[in-house]
């Protein structure tokens, strides 16, 4: 078996993932708060204003990176789902479940910074155009995903129906991604495409600073959800029993 | 590949299928009824008719803005490169209009030439840059003014 086949492996035990993720934790957490520092740093006292916004366009470095979170979340949800349902791995399920509401979070965050920014650019707090309802609709989906999960009893069964809904909702992230080159919508083009970019340099660097923060916070976050999860259903097992008397960590 | 979990992949291929296709069918039968605003030309285009509410989206002409001498009524032109049509309004602008700029008015024809607006909004591109890069590109000559909603047509 070579080396990356026997990390996916052990990855599935819960001992060996509850200590790897400890001794991750730290790490993540600290790049996340730097990243976070400098980000807010260069993006709100050092950038420029925008020539058209003012200093409104400063939202943009906290609607922009949680806007692609909450897609990028969604995406890894449907995969750790697929994972799931399809091999049945126990430690991808309570991985999807752990996602959502991180996911759900970004999306409201996203929703919230995008209406304080129209009210002062556009002249409205909210219009029912197509990428802002489909954006909409994701945390809804997001929301579906928690509420059917907590309908369960048993978390294995909790799991594979929440990760068929997560699966069925992924055909929403596409319309998320194009609904403003498909259609006319009041919300604008994207601004960073696979041909370059149309925020300029001084403002693009704190921008992409806070999308790398996002995932680390991401990152640090999903394994502390992940880790409690498994602490609460293995509670009778061994393994934590081990672990809460101290025994190591 | 264990037949199971073969059989189950499958199962979760023929969901993603299914349900792409059933939303594409969707969206394109859809497709009027997602569009946000319709264009000057759009009008003569699906004869729509006076007295219905609908937004109109285009660019504000350059030096067609008169206001009134008293009260807050505006008449400005909007067109979309082909056709234009003037617009008034009784209103609060967002700060963002002006000569050149993206609007979106909704609201309803009066006559042919005519479009009566409720609410009018300012639409942002994708260009984000600090004031003195905007007034180097000015001073280049350069039409720094934006020109949103015409880039995907």
């Amino acid at each position: 078996m070579n080396r990356f086949m026997l990390f996916i492996h052990k990855t599935g035990s819960p001992p060996w993932f509850y200590n790897f993720s400890g001794k991750l934790l730290p790490w993540t957490w600290g790049v996340f708060l730097v990243l976070l520092v400098a980000g807010l740093y260069l993006g709100l006292v050092k950038a420029p204003p925008d020539y058209l916004q003012g200093e409104s366009a400063r939202i943009m470095y906290i609607h922009v990176p949680s806007a692609y979170m909450s897609m990028m979340i969604y995406a890894l949800m449907a995969v750790m789902g697929v994972i799931g349902l399809v091999w049945h791995v126990r430690m991808a399920e309570i991985m999807m479940i752990s996602s959502a509401p991180i996911g759900a979070i970004f999306t409201a965050i996203a929703l919230a910074t995008g209406s304080l920014w129209g009210r002062p650019t556009w002249g409205t707090y909210w219009v029912w155009d197509a990428r802002l309802t489909s954006e909409l609709v994701l945390l809804f989906l997001y929301l579906g995903v928690i509420g059917l999960y907590a309908a369960y009893d048993e978390p294995r069964k909790a799991a594979r129906a929440a990760a068929l809904l997560a699966l069925v909702g992924v055909v929403n992230l596409p319309i998320i991604h194009y609904s403003v080159t498909w259609w006319n919508t009041l919300h604008q083009p994207p601004s960073l495409t696979s041909e370059g970019s149309a925020i300029h340099p001084s403002m693009l660097v704190p921008l992409l600073i806070m999308v790398v923060a996002w995932k680390f916070f991401y990152i640090s976050n999903l394994l502390v959800r992940t880790r409690l999860r498994l602490i609460e259903q293995d509670q009778r097992k061994r393994w934590v029993h081990h672990i809460l008397s101290g025994a190591d960590r | 590949m264990h037949p199971t979990r073969k059989r189950r992949l499958i199962g979760v291929l023929v969901i993603l299928a299914g349900v792409a296709i059933a939303a594409s069918i969707t969206l394109v039968s859809l497709q009027q009824n997602m569009l946000f605003f319709v264009s000057p030309s759009d009008i003569e285009e699906q004869n729509l008719p006076v007295g219905r509410e609908f937004r109109l989206g285009g660019l504000v002409t350059p030096g067609s803005v008169s206001r009134a001498d008293d009260g807050l009524m505006v008449q400005f032109e909007i067109n979309d490169g082909v056709d234009s049509v003037t617009v008034k309004f009784d209103g609060i602008l967002p700060d963002l209009f002006r000569e050149g700029q993206g609007v979106i008015a909704r609201g309803q024809l009066e006559s042919h030439e005519v479009f009566v607006a409720h609410e009018v909004l300012a639409k942002h591109d994708e260009n984000y840059m600090p004031p003195e890069v905007a007034d180097a590109l000015e001073e280049k000559g350069m039409h720094v003014v934006p020109s949103s909603g015409e880039r995907e047509g």
